[in-house]
């Protein structure tokens, strides 16, 4: 114990001597919180739309009203000609192209149907199919204000949405969200992008730190002394336990501050969530230590680590919408069951037996992922 | 030195501080140890001799525990390396060839943290190291890393020391460093052997030869020679002359094609002649060479017999292995 006391003073006289590194990892995450919380967000907002309304009637300036007020589309350019609204749908000046056709009123009262056509460019998919949903949506309230409208969606590289008659809206659908009823997309998001920012202190900079003294040297000259491999393995993850701490700490004060991110659950559970997760992460920036020989390696090996959990982890992607194997992955992921647990004991309350499943599988993993990396170090190192 | 008594060894006066018998080492294809045995005496100053590449680190990181070897045996202090690791770290000093302190902890943090690891304190051990940490003491706040590779190989060698070992390993402690800190680190290494410790010393520079009290010539993994400097010197079995002419490139070709030579080569501004005949006499050999190179138009040549140095005998051993002893 006395050893190990001495370790750990050792490095945090290192990390506290090294400001740069210290600044790495304490200011740098809440920049990133706050500067990926606010740009990493599936939320268009003025959508630049061409309105080609050949109808020019009360009906179809009330539907473009509509598609305004919904603050998602901007009007930037009307004519009547459609050839025009593709040139600049082309040359990227408008992402969305709204054709009215002529006799859209008429067509209403008398069939009390009449069609739209709304083109999208979707060379950014994910951005053509949030703009279709919003539109859909603006489009059917218009629809049971006024009797019937169909509208037909046309991606610009991709085909005509199925051009179903839609019928009178004989349900009424209200769709409510719950636990965040106004689908605040900050809630959804600030949660696992804390998680992802502790991952990396734990992972990348624990493994630079480790790999640093096999560098210089120092790992080697440790091994003529009576420290012994649990001492020292001790002494290298207990500070980026801690400091993965102060930053979750620092980042929930944000979440709080700045995002307005409820805190529904026990935040304790949170902690008990993390301090077992970081086990896991910590596990892996050692095993990572033990394959890199210099800090350039640890470093692009827990980037490439670090990307899979990014994308497997269910953070900006459903992991329901994933194929079957990539969801076992994900699913072997400790990310993924820290996201999990973060998001429902904030935002919906959750309770200890709540999330016991996922904490249990955190539990489980940080013990075998830390064991295993510890035996893998005492067989490679020195 | 004072402190002589805490450095005594416990080992019996006749039981040697370092046994190695047939050790192999091998990275994949290459075979860095090829059948070592030597021993070191205790509280002998022992040097391990040869060039880069030869095998010196491996060894020195076999006897530090640092890694096992393919086979043989090799014990320290009567431990063995392989099994009794953790009995031998925290009984020997390490010094590796390359600079590994903590660059970003000053001279006082990294002499403090050695001592703490090893459960002792600078203050306890102050008499040991004193004579050679007092020299940085003035820097003692600066950052190891900004220190002179001078005073980085005092602070090194302090740090080795800091927990009184029972023996020391240096390897290659004076590569890299000027003449003066050459020459005054080996006076300190002469004070610490006089204080009783054991040491065991690499090094590529041939002339350090006689700071030490037996050397061991080591090639290639495998060990040519092992004695007392003078002994080394001894061994050379033929006739030595040195060489200094104005066209050294062009004496050397002539004395190649000498009938009787056995090897020429270049030594610093001269040349060191060999001759195969080893029952010539010196003197004779000089003015025949003389009468050989002005025959052949070499202006005023230069001729005179020569003791041979650990060099020689290095070139002599490593050319032909018959004169290995045993």
């Amino acid at each position: 114990m006395r050893t190990l006391k001495f370790l750990l003073r050792k490095e945090f006289l290192q990390i506290f001597r090294d400001h740069t590194m210290l600044r790495l990892m304490i200011i740098v995450p809440v920049v990133q919180l706050l500067v990926l919380s606010n740009a990493a967000t599936f939320e268009v907002r003025q959508a630049r739309t061409y309105v080609v309304d050949l109808d020019n009637s009360s009906a179809s300036r009330g539907l473009v009203q509509r598609l305004v007020a919904s603050g998602r589309f901007d009007v930037s350019a009307r004519s009547s000609s459609m050839a025009l609204a593709n040139e600049a749908l082309l040359s990227r000046d408008v992402s969305v192209i709204l054709n009215v056709p002529a006799d859209f009123e008429r067509d209403l009262v008398r069939a009390r149907q009449a069609p739209v056509q709304l083109v999208f460019n979707a060379e950014d998919g994910a951005g053509a199919a949030v703009l279709q949903s919003y539109a859909a949506r603006i489009i059917s309230g218009y629809a049971a204000e006024l009797g019937q409208l169909r509208p037909t969606f046309t991606t610009l590289e991709g085909a005509t949405a199925a051009p179903a008659v839609v019928a009178a809206p004989r349900i009424d659908l209200r769709t409510r969200g719950w636990y965040n009823p106004e689908l605040r997309y900050y809630d959804y998001m600030v949660p696992g992008i804390l998680v992802l920012l502790v991952t990396i202190v734990a992972t990348s900079i624990a493994a630079m730190n480790v790999v640093r003294e096999k560098e210089i040297g120092t790992l080697e000259q440790l091994n003529v002394t009576p420290v012994t491999k649990s001492q020292l393995i001790a002494s290298k993850l207990l500070p980026f336990w801690i400091i993965a701490l102060v930053d979750l700490t620092i980042g929930l004060g944000v979440a709080k501050l700045v995002f307005d991110i409820p805190m529904r659950g026990s935040l304790l559970l949170v902690f008990l969530a993390a301090v077992l997760y970081l086990l896991a992460a910590l596990g892996i920036g050692l095993w990572i230590s033990t394959v890199a020989e210099t800090q350039q390696q640890a470093m692009f090996i827990s980037f490439a680590i670090n990307m899979v959990y990014l994308l497997m982890s269910g953070l900006f992607t459903p992991i329901q919408s994933m194929p079957t194997w990539a969801q076992w992955i994900a699913e072997l992921s400790p990310v993924k069951h820290f996201i999990v647990i973060m998001r429902a004991v904030l935002v919906r309350g959750a309770s200890i037996e709540a999330v016991q499943v996922p904490l249990i599988a955190l539990a489980a993993y940080g013990a075998i992922v830390l064991t295993m990396a510890a035996r893998q170090y005492s067989k490679t190192v020195g | 030195m004072t402190a002589t008594d805490a450095c005594a060894t416990p080992l019996d006066r006749d039981d040697p501080a370092v046994l190695v018998a047939g050790l192999v080492k091998r990275f994949g294809g290459t075979v860095a140890l090829d059948g070592v045995s030597f021993s070191v005496r205790p509280g002998e100053l022992f040097g391990l001799l040869g060039p880069d590449g030869g095998g010196k680190t491996t060894l020195f990181r076999i006897l530090t525990t640092l890694l096992l070897p393919d086979d043989g045996s090799a014990r320290v202090l009567g431990l063995d390396t392989s099994t009794d690791l953790w009995a031998i770290r925290s009984r020997v000093g390490y010094m590796p060839g390359r600079f590994s302190l903590y660059p970003d902890l000053s001279v006082a943090e990294n002499l403090d943290f050695f001592a703490s690891v090893f459960g002792t304190s600078v203050e306890a051990e102050y008499d040991l190291i004193a004579p050679i940490y007092q020299q940085i003491e003035p820097f003692r706040d600066r950052r190891a890393g900004a220190l002179s590779g001078g005073m980085k190989q005092k602070l090194a060698l302090s740090c080795a020391l800091v927990h009184r070992p029972d023996i020391l390993f240096l390897d290659e402690p004076t590569t890299g460093v000027d003449a003066v800190s050459r020459r005054e680190f080996w006076d300190l290494l002469a004070g610490l052997r006089a204080g009783g410790l054991t040491i065991a010393v690499s090094t590529p520079y041939m002339d350090e030869a006689d700071r030490c009290d037996r050397v061991a010539l080591i090639q290639k993994g495998r060990i040519l020679a092992v004695d007392t400097p003078a002994g080394i010197v001894d061994r050379h079995p033929l006739p030595i002359l040195r060489v200094a002419t104005p066209d050294r490139y062009r004496s050397i070709q002539l004395l190649r094609s000498y009938p009787h030579a056995h090897s020429v080569y270049p030594f610093g501004e001269s040349l060191h002649y060999t001759d195969a005949r080893g029952d010539v006499d010196p003197a004779a050999l000089a003015s025949e060479l003389r009468a050989y190179l002005d025959r052949q138009g070499v202006l005023q040549p230069e001729v005179e017999p020569i003791r041979a140095g650990i060099e020689d005998c290095f070139m002599a051993l490593m050319d032909d292995p018959s004169l290995e002893p045993e």
